[in-house]
């Protein structure tokens, strides 16, 4: 077993673990998209900011779930976390090397060891090729990981890992339902045997009863190949179930991380409290016990969002302090030393401890 | 308990207690290049006024032919009404002329879409299209359809409507185009609503802002409303009476409550067991085996029975039908009490 590469190399970390040392440090990460007005001569007016300052660590088998509304920037963190888009500024430390930096080989090798998993399986599968060619692409490009004649029977076990019937080789995407598809998706970001998997709304395309399915199969394979997670999505259970840590995007910047407990029981930024209390709980009873916090208007636009703290606009707790002042991402001075759940990082002035 | 059901109805024809919509034993097919889909076989469900029936069901259960065939908007051919009735006020629409059912259309039943932006004409303003429905369906002029459509984006709570009735659909948000989708469908206060996934597309933090807004003004109006989703939760919010729908048939109808306490369908069962939930964290989620089926092989008997767990032969054999399990509930299980059972 000792040449194949979909084992896990060592120890599988403990799976609820931010100790050890960190795999992924990311640092003040910044993408602005320039907006540009004229054909010929194009001048900037200015810039979207997609991500606005993010800074989170990675550990090793943990699952770090990130959540959001859309247009938050959580997939533009996925992509430049895999440098697929040239950050602004800002480091992303793989091992203590800065990957923003790299460029050509270096980067093709530490690509090896982070692969990403996408939301939509009909469009990020190639029609054209068949499902062994599909999940043995990777193989073409780092051909040092397999030798030539060992690729077709690595898809197979690939095929077999991710619960899908090695005879389906040689069919094509289209002969395959929604959550098969995920799967291949899945069996190609194993392929490299990676140690960080990026996913980016994995299973927000597949039906309510599939996704189950697809949620098991990702716990199962982290278990096994002692792999780390990012997982981005908007669905707030399901991110609660398969994370260790949950980060809470907003318009670009991290409004509060914690441990799951934390951000889903102790919630202090009023964002978060907000989002959880407009999550639909399937159950009518739990639902007439709580309180709900109706947001009014919109997000703002990230090519011109509020001065201060991003979140004053629809904030009830907003006050002059808010607009004028960017809150950190700290532990609330009044909860540091309290040991309670409400200890953890929130980027609000006036974090305030709810319980749920 | 004393039922008023179809009996009642008939016997006092136009009676004040008939449903608003009645959906009785619809049958459509599509005509594909692999054989005939069935995508609804058999579905029964009705609607009175003031109330709000939640279908629920995956993608390809049905719901949605459904409320097209409801609608009069299903695209024929490929597809095909083998049989059935919808009775409007008692009147059944699939016997009616184009020309009735064009009146209907719109001015007593109104639909909105799931996705507002690809509903809405881009190069039109908002403007103009909300004042279509009273320049077409009542004759207005331009300048009084204007106004109009002012006072329906005030009461969807757009804010600085009379500037914005001249913008274009793309320079609303998500949530904005979807009020405008709902003033829309409330334009000629219509009887009866029927909303396609109304809040898939959008966060849910707008989510539950538009579906606050629906669920007032369909008290306000005391209009009918069938809620088409996928997803549990929003039911549970705002539904009177669900029906759960799998592979073209009502699997289950019960009160919104009851259902999440008891579930009498081994399908409905295994949707809410797979939500995650706080106690089961770390635990492996449970989930329903298989893939839903292909329209054009439904399995016989139970449409179900390769996915369940308490399938025995009879169930491939036999097509259960919807027993009543209790008041206002009904299961199309061969198990029932032992689903409910236990």
């Amino acid at each position: 077993m000792t040449d194949s590469p979909i084992t896990a190399q060592g120890p599988a970390a403990p799976a609820a673990a931010p100790q050890g040392e960190p795999i992924l440090q990311v640092r003040n990460l910044v993408k602005h998209f320039p907006l540009t007005q004229g054909i010929l001569f194009k001048k900037q007016i200015g810039a979207v900011k997609a991500v606005d300052g993010v800074s989170f660590d990675l550990y090793r088998g943990e699952t770090l779930g990130i959540v959001g509304e859309s247009g938050c920037g959580k997939s533009t963190v996925a992509k430049l976390l895999m440098n697929l888009e040239q950050a602004t500024s800002g480091e992303v430390f793989y091992k203590g090397q800065d990957i923003t930096r790299l460029s050509g080989r270096a980067l093709k090798a530490v690509r090896r060891n982070i692969q990403m998993v996408f939301q939509d399986p009909y469009t990020s599968l190639n029609p054209r090729m068949t499902v062994g060619d599909i999940i043995g692409e990777p193989f073409d490009i780092h051909p040092e990981a397999a030798p030539k004649g060992d690729r077709r029977r690595r898809v197979r076990e690939l095929l077999d890992v991710v619960g899908l019937n090695p005879e389906y080789i040689n069919r094509y995407p289209h002969q395959f339902s929604g959550g098969q598809r995920q799967r291949i998706g899945i069996a190609r970001g194993l392929a490299l045997n990676p140690e960080i998997i990026i996913c980016d709304e994995p299973v927000s395309a597949l039906d309510v009863s599939v996704q189950a399915q697809v949620v098991n199969l990702m716990e199962k394979l982290q278990d096994e190949f002692g792999l780390s997670y990012v997982f981005i999505a908007h669905d707030l259970s399901i991110v609660r179930h398969i994370s260790d840590r949950v980060g809470v995007m907003y318009l670009g910047r991290i409004a509060e991380i914690g441990s799951d407990a934390e951000i889903y029981e102790h919630p202090t930024h009023p964002y978060t409290q907000a989002l959880l209390s407009a999550v639909p709980v399937p159950d009518p009873e739990a639902r007439e016990h709580r309180e709900r916090i109706i947001l009014s208007g919109d997000v703002p636009s990230p090519a011109n969002p509020p001065s201060g703290c991003r979140f004053r606009t629809r904030c009830w707790k907003a006050q002059d302090r808010c607009a004028t002042e960017t809150p950190l991402l700290a532990i609330p001075e009044r909860f540091a030393d309290s040991g309670t759940l409400a200890a953890h990082e929130s980027a609000c002035h006036f974090a305030e401890a709810v319980s749920y | 308990m004393t039922v008023i059901d179809e009996t009642a109805g008939a016997l006092a024809p136009a009676a004040p207690a008939a449903p608003l919509l009645d959906v009785r034993d619809l049958h459509v097919e599509f005509r594909t290049r692999d054989g005939v889909a069935k995508a609804v076989n058999g579905v029964n469900y009705s609607v009175n006024a003031g109330e709000t029936l939640a279908v629920l069901g995956e993608s390809g259960s049905g719901k949605s032919v459904t409320a097209q065939a409801i609608m009069g908007i299903l695209d024929m051919p490929p597809g095909r009404i083998t049989s059935g009735e919808i009775l409007f006020h008692g009147k059944d629409m699939l016997t009616m002329s184009g020309e009735e059912r064009r009146k209907i259309r719109g001015r007593k039943i109104a639909m909105i879409f799931q996705d507002a932006l690809s509903a809405l004409n881009p190069v039109l303003s908002v403007g103009y299209q909300l004042g279509e429905m009273f320049r077409v369906h009542q004759g207005m002029s331009r300048k009084q359809a204007k106004l109009k459509a002012i006072e329906l984006m005030d009461r969807v709570r757009i804010p600085a409507a009379k500037e914005r009735v001249n913008d274009y659909p793309h320079q609303f948000s998500g949530g904005m185009r979807q009020r405008i989708m709902i003033a829309m469908a409330l334009a000629l206060e219509p009887d009866l609503i029927i909303a396609d996934e109304p809040t898939t597309a959008l966060d849910v933090t707008v989510q539950a802002q538009v579906m606050d807004l629906l669920a007032e003004l369909q008290r306000e109006f005391t209009m009918g409303l069938i809620l088409i989703t996928h997803d549990l939760g929003v039911v549970a919010d705002v539904a009177d009476k669900i029906a759960v729908m799998y592979a073209g048939r009502i699997v289950e109808t019960a009160p919104v409550h009851e259902i999440y306490r008891r579930p009498a369908h081994p399908y409905t069962k295994g949707l809410l067991q797979s939500i995650p939930r706080l106690d089961r964290k770390g635990q492996e989620l449970y989930a329903i085996k298989g893939l839903p089926p292909n329209l054009t092989r439904i399995p016989s008997g139970c449409a179900f029975n390769p996915r369940c767990p308490m399938a025995q032969d009879v169930c491939r054999t036999d097509v259960p039908v919807l027993h009543q399990v209790g008041p206002g509930r009904g299961s199309a299980c061969h198990f029932w009490k032992e689903t409910l059972g236990d």
